[in-house]
């Protein structure tokens, strides 16, 4: 049975294994009708032209895991930061595990959203919220809604300073043949706070993942986030990642997606500027090689007055890769004063590889400034003979030019231990046994 | 008194349109409609051998099946193509021998424009092919050019009079199948320009055509054919006008270039169809596709001056198929009122050493919308291309929009490919340094819109930039000096 009908078909048995009273009942109702109606994306519709899910699509996925699997704390040590102090969510095969998260509700509340959208205590924040930024169209989404169950709930009142960055991990232990996941975080930072997270998803075995995860999260006035994610999976695994921020007034939200594993991986990243005086940034960097596929879509959309929005994505792709790089900034006509910048820089390293770039600025308001840029180009073959007349090996000299390259991304990550362990994974990839701490 | 922006703004919304006249002369059109019947009896008019009909009833035969492109960024009541007539000539004479001989209305529309056609002749040295509705009216020159081997007249007469080197061009840039205003052309086309350049010869002169729909219900449907054979050098020019309707007509030209081996084409439009009134009542539909292959050691550039039109949509491209081979892309696109404008090009790298160069300008005002769609693909054959892609809008007031959506797409590692867009309005800062420096609000406005085009209007031929310029005024007036 194809992917898309199996789901349809479980939907009644999902919502009868968990509450049927439930106040988002109504919510998966409509949301699986609409994903009915849409099916999966194909190709020909212009935001997946370049990025084809067919071979995701064609595995056998189980939608749930039957047990659960306990996790050694030994064993996956390293997917977590080191010498960090952190707050964890932590789900294996989509079951939420309390033995290797550290959640908190002293004052703030990080825990899991299945007690969010069933305790009555949560309710009035999920009313407010919860599947509140998610466009009608989008298909993954949809599907995310209909089964959302699962996933991290971070709730931070006004006046807070998070003094530890949240970790949330999902593993997949293999359990199954192949496994579809569909976490469902909500993130709500309250007026003046601020936090750190740091999401990622790791697969344990080459069993074949797909995880469809949606993250809505709102920053409210003067609030700042900043979130990070960590994508380097197994070849095994497939990410679709759709994430929606909401920001009020003077509030400042930072994404950075780090994107190095997995299979094939989208994101579809969408910003909602709700007030003045916003600042919205997104970073990325990506480096992939073999089949993999690494699709960034960002959509920023600015209604006021006095906003900024700053985007760059480096990528440098080797082997067979694939990049795909979509962005989108649409200026409202009252969003006057509007500074909008959108960079977009790859090198190629290899013949096989490719890239499709597509920057996007849709305006309607006549004083603003928004300006893109997109390059494709290699390693600087003069830079490259400077550092090898110095006694460095080559494939040495093109991680340093590498790492250089992706360097300003790096800078502005604010968490020491996360940052480290960026630099152990660039060069893993890269195949150099590299500090870059020059 | 000071000129202001806003005073600008205003004038641009009442502006009206020069060419908006309509000459009455009597002309020959075809009943409303579109079918097999309507094909081949436009075939016939034009004396046409069995192989062209065969052709036209091929492409009708396809585009019955084709539905109309809807991912453009624009908004319109899709056309009838039922209520349009697909013919329509001045009728007189089949055959001109001089100009005495054509009828003076005819002419006296051509000096309204701003082409006299003998002034023309004795002193700017330009050959003009001039197509009226659907038929070519007047070629001037042809004398001259035949000395040199080279061929510019009416396609219908180069079906005629060569029809090998028509049967092997004709189609082979632009497939009949390419897209659907495309098969509607090479179904219907009634006339256009065609121009051959022999082998290792530059041609003398830039090669004009001009284009025109007089009468009411037309759709005009031309087709141009520009062949440059080995190491050969031609300019082409392309000017278009239609009266002021109140209903929309339509414009769907094909233009196909073909650059041989170590060959030259600049071909250049000022593109002035009937934009609609400040109401966005009426107007051209202009649905145009236009492209040119490019054989190795070619070059082919393609420069537009785009102010007219209700809706554009027109994507001159080349295909640089040869190593070694160049194009370019200069555009200009004024908008104002109601007018939108999807436009842009495609460079498709296929050849090894490629290079592209693309500049785009899109000024917006008034309520209108101005795209820019571009693609730049890089094929993974093509060793060492190069594209360099800048994409610039210029908005004036809150009520238009700017938009840009470039593809790039790269398979070879040697690429280098950039692209940067900026959009902005002219700032107060740049005026009050202009101020400053005692240069006057409007003549500063002047200075920045006219350093904002200076690259593409420096493309232009000198016959041509002058008209661009003229054509900037009247869409902008005030501001070009």
């Amino acid at each position: 049975m194809p992917l898309a009908d199996k789901l349809v078909s479980s939907f009644l048995a999902f919502e009868l294994d968990i509450n049927f009273q439930s106040p988002v009942h109504n919510i998966r109702t409509n949301a699986i009708k609409n994903f009915e109606k849409l099916g999966f994306p194909s190709k020909k519709l212009e935001d997946w032209k370049y990025t084809s899910l067919n071979k995701v699509l064609k595995e056998d996925y189980t939608l749930f895991s039957k047990k659960k699997n306990v996790l050694d704390f030994k064993n996956v040590k390293d997917f977590f930061l080191d010498n960090t102090e952190s707050y964890k969510i932590v789900f294996v095969d989509g079951f939420y595990d309390p033995f290797l998260s550290q959640t908190s509700h002293d004052g703030i509340d990080i825990c899991i959203m299945s007690a969010a959208l069933t305790k009555s205590k949560y309710s009035s924040i999920i009313k407010k919220y919860f599947n509140t930024s998610i466009g009608k169209n989008e298909s993954f989404s949809q599907l995310n809604t209909a089964f959302s169950k699962e996933g991290a709930y971070v709730h931070i009142p006004k006046n807070i300073i998070l003094e530890k960055p949240i970790e949330i991990i999902h593993f997949a232990t293999g359990n199954e043949s192949a496994l579809m996941l569909q976490p469902r975080n909500l993130i709500v930072i309250e007026e003046s706070s601020q936090a750190e997270i740091i999401e990622s998803h790791q697969s344990l075995t080459e069993n074949p993942i797909f995880t469809n995860s949606v993250t809505e999260i709102f920053v409210a006035k003067n609030a700042h986030l900043d979130y990070y994610k960590l994508q380097n999976d197994r070849l095994s695994s497939s990410l679709i990642d759709n994430t929606y921020i909401s920001q009020k007034r003077d509030s400042n939200a930072k994404i950075h997606t780090f994107s190095f594993g997995g299979k094939l991986t989208r994101n579809n990243l969408n910003y909602f500027q709700k007030g003045s005086y916003i600042n919205s940034t997104m970073k990325g960097v990506t480096i992939i090689d073999d089949n993999q596929l690494v699709d960034h879509h960002t959509l920023v959309d600015h209604t006021r007055p006095n906003c900024e929005s700053h985007q760059d994505y480096k990528g440098i792709f080797s082997g067979n890769s694939t990049g795909v790089f979509n962005g989108k900034i649409i200026v409202d006509k009252i969003a006057q004063k509007t500074n909008a910048f959108q960079q977009n820089n790859n090198i190629l390293l290899n013949d096989k590889s490719t890239i499709n770039s597509k920057p996007q600025l849709e305006i309607f308001a006549d004083d603003v400034k928004c300006s893109h840029g997109c390059t494709i180009g290699q390693l600087d073959q003069d830079a490259l003979f400077y550092l090898r007349a110095r006694g460095i090996p080559k494939k040495e000299a093109e991680a340093l030019l590498t790492y250089a390259f992706a360097n300003n991304v790096l800078e502005s990550v604010n968490i020491p231990g996360l940052k480290s362990r960026i630099k152990k994974i660039i060069a893993n990839k890269l195949n150099v046994k590299l500090g870059f701490d020059l | 008194m000071a000129y202001t922006e806003e005073e600008l703004k205003k004038e641009l919304e009442t502006k009206e349109y020069e060419y908006g006249f309509v000459t009455d002369i009597e002309s020959d059109t075809f009943p409303i409609g579109l079918n097999e019947g309507i094909v081949e009896a436009i075939s016939k008019k034009k004396e046409e051998p069995q192989w062209m009909t065969d052709w036209r009833l091929k492409a009708f035969k396809a585009w019955k099946e084709m539905k109309e492109p809807k991912w453009a960024n624009v908004k319109y009541s899709k056309p009838d193509f039922q209520k349009i007539s697909y013919y329509s000539a001045p009728k007189g004479k089949d055959k001109y021998n001089s100009l005495d001989e054509v009828d003076p209305e005819l002419l006296k529309t051509f000096e309204k424009l701003g082409i006299s056609i003998n002034e023309q002749k004795k002193l700017a040295g330009v050959a003009v092919d001039i197509v009226m509705d659907s038929v070519s009216v007047a070629t001037t020159f042809k004398e001259t050019l035949s000395k040199k081997g080279i061929l510019f007249c009416s396609i219908s007469e180069a079906i005629k009079d060569h029809p090998d080197l028509v049967k092997k061009y004709i189609g082979s840039v632009v497939p009949q199948k390419d897209n659907f205003y495309a098969t509607l052309n090479s179904a219907v086309f009634s006339d256009g320009s065609f121009c051959y350049i022999p082998k290792g010869v530059r041609c003398p002169m830039e090669l004009s055509t001009y284009f025109r729909i007089n009468q009411a219900g037309t759709g005009q449907f031309e087709r141009t054919l520009v062949i440059a054979d080995k190491d050969s050098y031609v300019s082409y020019l392309e000017g278009c006008t239609a009266p002021s309707r109140d209903e929309n007509q339509l414009h769907a030209a094909v233009v196909e270039l073909v650059a041989l081996d170590g060959a030259e084409i600049k071909y250049s439009t000022v593109q002035n169809w009937f934009p609609g009134n400040k109401n966005g009542k009426g107007g051209v539909f202009n649905f145009v596709t236009k492209r040119g292959i490019c054989h190795t050691n070619s070059k082919i550039s393609w420069t537009q001056v785009e102010t007219g039109s209700a809706i554009t949509w027109k994507y001159p491209s080349c295909i640089l198929k040869g190593d070694n081979s160049i194009g370019e892309f200069y555009s200009i696109a004024v908008t104002n009122n109601y007018q939108q404008a999807d436009t842009g090009t495609k460079m498709i790298h296929l050849g090894k050493n490629t290079k592209s160069t693309i500049i785009s300008k899109g000024i917006s005002a008034g309520k209108s919308q101005n795209s820019y769609r571009g693609l730049v693909q890089i094929n993974s054959r093509a060793e060492n291309a190069r594209n360099f892609s800048q994409c610039d809008s210029l908005l004036m007031g809150n009520k238009c929009g700017a938009h840009t959506f470039p593809y790039i797409e790269a398979k070879n590692k040697t690429a280098i490919v950039e692209h940067e867009a900026s959009t902005s309005k002219i700032g107060e800062d740049q005026i009050f340094y202009c101020n400053q420096r005692g240069i006057d609000t409007e003549k500063a406005i002047a200075l920045i819109v006219n350093g904002f085009s200076k690259e593409v209007l420096n493309n232009l031929p000198m016959e041509f930039a002058v008209e661009a310029q003229k054509l900037l005024e009247i869409s902008l007036e005030g501001s070009v000096g």
